[in-house]
């Protein structure tokens, strides 16, 4: 099976748009498999100095996502969340609410089942599932692929929501010009010193569900105050996804964004 | 369980090499693991037992370099070990710190037969 994105892993991943013709998932770059004409080797051992970065394929692959997104001026954000954070309650808000000034496109990732992306796909967005089977992050590879169905246009959005999970997904690089952590006030505020890769490794952390905050032990100073530990630069957001308070905050955020992307 | 896609991915390197060098065994790996590389040691071992069986790296005797972390404070130019992404710098206890090492991933070498 393939490692990066288990293409042909007996159908684990699953790539597809939503009400979209399905197309299925094609395997047009071969995987080499040398065969050696000569099989002269003597039985003796041999050092191979290999020094190669276990995720550098992932990371090539990334790269050329990256230039792809950079080509078309693409802002392409990669969203992480422990699973029931709201990622996709915000999405769907988000699309709703920027659907008029900015052009917007989702990549869902989930291990089963299209039910994200059915909504996304009610709120008039074009939008591609994939689903991981077993897999428990999305990564470049497939990413790659997704695009490949998508064929988004110049000057876009792109929301790529990640396999709720905040450990795995931390350490694969999609490409996307900036990662978007998801925390929300039902969870402990001590979750930036438990999952610290996921917040170092991210640009904005939303804290979201604050309607709720009245009814949780949730502390928001000490949160921002240990998500500043493992990461001193990292914004935050405080937002009800479900209410709308703050949302104009993100939404600001996200436009500032479009034009630095625009600008380069 | 990142952990397996990695293990993957280090099974695919060294399948490569190997048949590069036109060799049928690995016998020995070597791999650079960083403290705060993000890999959880137990998970890695058990990944390793599932995902080599039938592979080139069937036999291969593991060798695990673990690379300590290393902290370099941007606010006092201190270095000191790091163990976890929230260390404060000791000498100042500020947070802005460049990791200098321990982010380690990667397959040093093989000795193939």
């Amino acid at each position: 099976m393939c490692a990066t994105c288990g293409c042909d892993s007996n159908g684990q991943v699953s790539i597809h748009e939503v009400n979209g013709h399905d197309h299925p998932h094609e395997h047009d770059h071969a995987h080499d498999h040398h065969h050696h004409d000569h099989h002269d080797h003597a039985h003796n051992k041999k050092v191979i100095d290999v020094e190669q970065d276990v995720l550098y394929q992932n990371n090539l692959l990334a790269q050329r996502n990256r230039g792809y997104f950079e080509a078309k001026n693409i802002l392409a954000l990669n969203l992480v969340s422990s699973p029931g954070s709201g990622k996709t309650t915000l999405l769907e808000k988000t699309l709703q609410d920027v659907k008029n000034d900015l052009s917007c496109y989702v990549i869902e990732g989930d291990q089963q089942t299209s039910n994200d992306a059915d909504r996304i796909h009610a709120t008039g967005t074009p939008v591609v599932q994939i689903n991981t089977g077993k897999g428990c992050h999305l990564d470049a590879h497939m990413i790659l692929h997704a695009l490949q169905h998508m064929k988004p246009k110049e000057n876009a959005v792109m929301f790529i929501e990640n396999v709720g999970n905040l450990v795995c997904p931390a350490m694969f690089d999609l490409g996307e010009t900036a990662r978007v952590v998801i925390a929300s006030v039902t969870e402990g505020d001590d979750k930036p010193l438990k999952y610290p890769d996921m917040f170092h490794s991210s640009h904005v952390c939303i804290i979201n569900k604050m309607d709720l905050l009245p009814y949780v032990p949730f502390n928001v100073e000490a949160f921002i105050e240990n998500a500043k530990k493992v990461n001193p630069s990292l914004e935050f957001i405080e937002v009800s996804a479900y209410k709308g308070d703050g949302l104009n905050n993100w939404y600001n955020w996200l436009k500032q964004k479009v034009q630095q992307t625009a600008s380069v | 369980m990142h952990e397996l896609s990695i293990v993957m991915s280090i099974i695919d390197i060294a399948t490569q090499q190997a048949k590069k060098a036109n060799a049928e065994v690995v016998e020995e790996i070597e791999l650079d693991i960083g403290e705060l590389s993000g890999i959880e040691q137990n998970a890695f071992d058990f990944a390793w037992q599932q995902a080599v069986r039938d592979t080139i790296l069937s036999h291969a005797q593991l060798i695990i370099n673990k690379i300590p972390g290393q902290g370099l404070c941007l606010e006092c130019n201190h270095r000191f070990p790091m163990h976890q992404l929230y260390d404060a710098c000791p000498e100042c206890g500020q947070y802005f710190i460049s990791i200098q090492q321990g982010k380690e991933l990667k397959v040093k070498s093989l000795v193939v037969t």
